[in-house]
C-alpha cells in the first residue's frame, strides 16, 4: 500500500514538474463556502537595469493571471458532500478563471481541509555508506523510518522530513555532503481519511483536469500569512473557515504539526440563525455586517432590524440590539477557540521557542476576535492577512484567500517530501534491470 | 422533486455552465482551434463556396458574357472612338505607305487599339526613322513620322538603293536616274560606310562636276572613278589624306585634267601613274621623234 501511495504522489509530482515547465498551473482551494481559483503563469526570473536578478519575495517567481471564486455548493466540512454540485461549483471557478487569465489550464494543485488530518513524528535512523552523506543515504534514512500504522481507511498527505541529525549534531536541513557516521531523520506524516480525499480526486478528474498535487489547507495557510521570522522561531496558523477549522504548528520553516477542528464560520452563523429565527442567508447577512465578539455599551444602543419572515411591515417587525448578535456569536467563537486550544496543547505547541498565533480564513474577518483569542488561547494573536502576491486582484487578498495564496506559494517553491528521494534499490522489488543499470552507475 | 427544492432555496440561477459548455470554452482556449475556427473555417467555406458557385457552368458563362458585354460597352463609347488618321510633316507617298502599314481599320476603339504595336508596325518601314503615334481626344489617330533622308545611291550587288546616313535602306529605285541629285557609291559593303564615303566626296569637290562615284573594292578600300573612265585607287588606311593629296596635285599641276587612265595611291610612299594606251603611244612617238632627231 505504501508503495502504491509513493506511485500517486510521484505521478502528481511529475505532472506538476510538467505544468511547470509549460508555465501555467491553476490553484483551487475547494472550501465549505466558496470555491476559490488561481491561474499562475511562472516567468523567469526579472533580471533589473544593474544586472543582478531582482530581489522579489519568496513568491516573486510567478504571477497570478487569473482568479475567480465562487459559492461552493455541496461541499460540508471541506468534504464533498454532493459530487454533482460540487462539479458545478469548481467549474465554474475554473472557467472565470481561465476566462480572466485568456488560458486554458489543464494541472490544478487543490488544498484538501476536511478528511481529519493527523499528525505522527516517525523518525528513522541509518548508517552512513560512504563518509559523506549523499542523496541516495537521504532516501536510504527516509526509507528507515518506522512508519506507525495509521489505518487502511487513511493515506499519507505529506511526508516531510523536517529535521535532520548527523551523528550528534541535530537540526540540520540539509545533510548532504557532510561527513558523518549515523544520520537520523525526523519526518512529519500528516494522514487523511481516505473517502474524502478519493472524492476530490475524483471531481477534479471528471473536471478534465490533471491534479498535480493535494495540500492539507491549514499548511498552504500557515505558507501564506506566517512570516519568515514566524515560521523559523515557531508558531501557529489558526485557519478559521467556513466548515473547518485548521491548524498548523511551524518550526524552523517546517510544518511540524497539523490538524483540524471541524467547526468554522457556517456554525456561527447557524448559532444566529436558530438564535434569532431568521434564514441561513440573512444570519449570514447579520453576522458580515453586524458581527462582533466584543459588546460595549454602545453596542446595546446600536439596534439591528431583523429582515421580517412574512414581509408584513405591521406585524411583523423585530429588533435586536448588537450586543444580542454578539452574545450569540461568542460563545461558538469560544468554543472553537477552546477546541483549537486543546490540540495545540496536544501537539506540544508550549514547548516552541516562540509561540506566535496567527489567525487567518474567512471567519478571521470577524472584529474583535484578535482579544477573544488572546483570551482563551493565553497568547499574543494576530490577524494574517496572506503575503502579496504579483497579481492578485485586491478581492482576493482578504484573510479568506490565505490557502489559494499560500497553494500558489507551495507550487513555486515545493517543499522536500519523502517522496522525492530516490527509494533505496532494496525496496524496490522486481525491477532488476534498473538496478543493475544503477549498479553499473555507481560502480563505474 | 430535487429540483424543485433547488429552485425554493436558490431562486438565483446557478452561474456553473454545464459540462458541455464548459468543455466546449475549454476546447475554445485552445490557440490551434482558436485560429482554425477563426480563419480556416470562414477561408474554407468562402473557398468552397466559390468553387461551387464557379463549378455550375451556366454560372461562369453568364458572368463572363456580362462582362464582356460591359466592356464592349464602354469600348463602343463614341468618346473612344478613332475615326480618322492623319499623318502630318511626311510626303504624300509616305504617308499613303504608312497608313498601309499602321494597318488600323477605322472606325476603331482607342481602348483597343494597340497603339505600340502600331508604332512597331510603321518603324518597321525603312523610310521611317522613328514614329509617335497617339491617339487624339477629337477621335482622330495622329501619326507623327520622322522620314529618313536618303544622301547616297548604293548600286548594290542586288539592285540599286538609296540609303541614309547610317547605312540604312530607304528604298530601292529601279534606276539611279531616279535621284541624279545623289552621288553614286557601288560595290558589296559600300552602304556600311557612308560617313566615310560622304567625306571623301567632300574632299573632292573641286573635281565635282567629273566624279561619277565611288566604288567598294573588296569591301576594303574605296576606288574615286571620274569620267573618261579615270580611276582615283584610294588606300585602305587614311584614304581621305591620299584624296587629299591627290587634290593637291590637281590643283598644282592639273594631274586629272591629263590623260592619265588610274592614280594609284594605294602605297602613300610611292604614288603611281598609268596613262592611257594613247597618250603611251604619242609618248613613244614623241621619244621616238626626239631621238630620231638626235640619231
Amino acid at each position: 500500500m505504501r508503495r502504491q501511495l509513493y506511485e500517486v504522489q510521484r505521478a502528481m509530482r511529475a505532472r506538476r514538474e510538467t505544468a511547470l515547465r509549460r508555465g501555467v498551473i491553476a490553484i483551487l482551494d475547494i472550501g465549505t463556502s466558496k470555491v476559490a481559483c488561481l491561474v499562475l503563469q511562472f516567468v523567469p526570473e526579472e533580471v533589473g537595469e544593474d544586472g543582478d536578478t531582482r530581489p522579489v519575495l519568496s513568491q516573486g517567481a510567478f504571477r497570478v493571471i487569473g482568479a475567480a471564486n465562487t459559492r461552493s455548493r455541496g461541499i460540508a466540512f471541506g468534504e464533498i458532500e454532493a459530487m454533482e454540485e460540487c462539479e458545478r461549483a469548481v467549474r465554474t471557478a475554473i472557467q472565470g478563471a481561465q476566462k480572466m487569465a485568456g488560458f486554458r489550464v489543464d494541472h490544478v494543485i487543490v488544498s484538501f481541509s476536511g478528511g481529519r488530518p493527523r499528525s505522527y513524528g516517525c523518525t528513522g535512523e541509518v548508517e552512513v555508506e560512504h563518509g559523506a552523506v549523499a542523496e541516495r543515504d537521504v532516501g536510504h534514512v527516509l526509507a528507515a523510518c518506522d512508519i506507525p500504522d495509521y489505518g487502511h481507511d487513511r493515506d499519507a498527505l505529506h511526508a516531510l522530513p523536517v529535521n535532520f541529525c548527523l551523528d550528534d549534531r541535530s537540526g540540520l536541513t540539509d545533510p548532504r555532503g557532510q561527513v558523518g557516521r549515523m544520520l537520523a531523520v525526523d519526518m512529519h506524516l500528516v494522514t487523511v481519511a481516505s473517502g474524502p480525499l478519493r472524492n476530490i480526486l475524483h471531481c477534479i478528474r471528471r473536471c478534465d483536469l490533471e491534479l498535480g498535487g493535494i495540500v492539507v489547507s491549514s499548511y498552504a495557510s500557515g505558507l501564506a500569512s506566517l512570516t519568515e521570522d514566524e515560521q523559523e522561531l515557531g508558531s501557529a496558523c489558526i485557519d478559521i473557515g467556513a466548515g473547518v477549522t485548521g491548524l498548523s504548528v511551524f518550526l524552523r520553516r517546517q510544518m511540524i504539526y497539523a490538524d483540524s477542528v471541524r467547526m468554522g464560520g457556517a456554525h456561527i452563523t447557524s448559532d444566529i440563525g436558530h438564535g434569532l429565527q431568521v434564514s441561513l442567508p440573512d444570519a449570514e447577512r447579520l453576522k458580515t455586517m453586524h458581527g462582533g465578539l466584543i459588546a460595549t455599551g454602545l453596542d446595546d444602543r446600536d439596534m439591528i432590524e431583523l429582515p421580517s419572515i412574512l414581509g408584513d411591515w405591521e406585524h411583523d417587525r423585530r429588533q435586536i440590539s448588537r450586543s444580542e448578535l454578539i452574545g450569540v456569536m461568542r460563545p461558538r467563537v469560544e468554543e472553537i477557540l477552546e477546541e483549537v486550544r486543546a490540540r495545540l496543547d496536544a501537539s506540544g505547541f508550549e514547548y516552541l521557542p516562540s509561540q506566535r498565533i496567527v489567525l487567518t480564513g474567512g471567519s478571521a474577518q470577524i472584529p474583535g476576535l484578535e482579544s477573544v483569542a488572546s483570551r482563551v488561547l493565553g497568547r499574543q494573536c494576530r490577524i494574517g492577512k496572506p503575503h502579496r502576491v504579483q497579481g492578485l486582484p485586491q478581492s482576493a487578498t482578504g484573510t479568506a484567500f490565505s490557502t489559494a495564496v499560500g497553494l500558489s506559494m507551495h507550487v513555486s517553491h515545493p517543499q522536500d517530501e519523502c517522496w522525492d528521494f530516490e527509494t533505496p534499490a532494496d525496496r524496490q522489488g522486481a525491477r532488476r534491470v534498473t538496478r543493475a543499470l544503477r549498479w553499473f552507475k555507481e560502480n563505474w | 422533486m430535487l429540483a424543485m427544492r433547488r429552485a425554493a432555496s436558490t431562486p438565483r440561477r446557478d452561474p456553473a455552465p454545464s459540462r458541455l459548455r464548459y468543455r466546449l470554452t475549454r476546447v475554445w482556449l485552445r490557440p490551434g482551434v482558436r485560429r482554425v475556427v477563426n480563419f480556416g473555417l470562414p477561408l474554407m467555406a468562402g473557398v468552397l463556396a466559390s468553387w461551387t458557385v464557379m463549378a455550375q457552368f451556366d454560372v461562369r458563362g453568364q458572368v463572363t458574357a456580362w462582362a464582356s458585354q460591359l466592356h464592349e460597352k464602354i469600348v463602343d463609347r463614341p468618346q473612344f472612338t478613332i475615326t480618322a488618321i492623319t499623318v502630318p510633316g511626311v510626303s504624300q507617298d509616305l504617308a499613303e505607305q504608312i497608313r498601309v502599314a499602321a494597318f488600323v481599320s477605322l472606325p476603331a476603339s482607342s481602348l483597343e487599339l494597340d497603339v505600340n504595336g502600331v508604332r512597331e508596325r510603321i518603324e518597321a518601314l525603312d523610310a521611317v526613322q522613328r514614329a509617335r503615334v497617339r491617339a487624339l481626344p477629337s477621335g482622330i489617330l495622329e501619326i507623327q513620322a520622322v522620314e529618313r533622308v536618303p544622301v547616297v545611291v548604293w548600286r548594290a550587288p542586288d539592285g540599286i538603293e538609296l540609303v541614309d546616313e547610317n547605312g540604312v535602306r530607304v528604298a530601292e529605285v529601279d534606276s539611279r536616274m531616279r535621284r541624279p541629285d545623289l552621288p553614286l557609291v557601288a560595290g558589296p559593303g559600300a552602304g556600311g560606310h557612308v560617313p566615310e564615303a560622304l567625306a571623301l566626296l567632300a574632299v573632292a569637290e573641286p573635281v565635282g562636276a567629273r566624279v561619277r562615284g565611288l566604288v567598294r573594292v573588296g569591301d576594303r578600300r574605296w576606288d574615286l572613278v571620274l569620267d573618261r573612265d579615270q580611276v582615283v585607287k584610294l588606300p585602305e588606311t587614311d584614304p581621305l589624306a591620299a584624296l587629299r593629296r591627290v587634290m593637291a596635285l590637281e590643283a598644282s599641276g592639273e594631274v586629272l585634267k591629263r590623260d592619265v587612265a588610274v592614280l594609284d595611291m594605294r602605297d602613300p610612299a610611292r604614288p603611281m601613274l598609268r596613262l592611257t594606251d594613247r597618250a603611251m603611244a604619242e609618248l613613244e612617238r614623241l621619244k621616238t621623234l626626239k631621238t630620231g632627231e638626235d640619231a
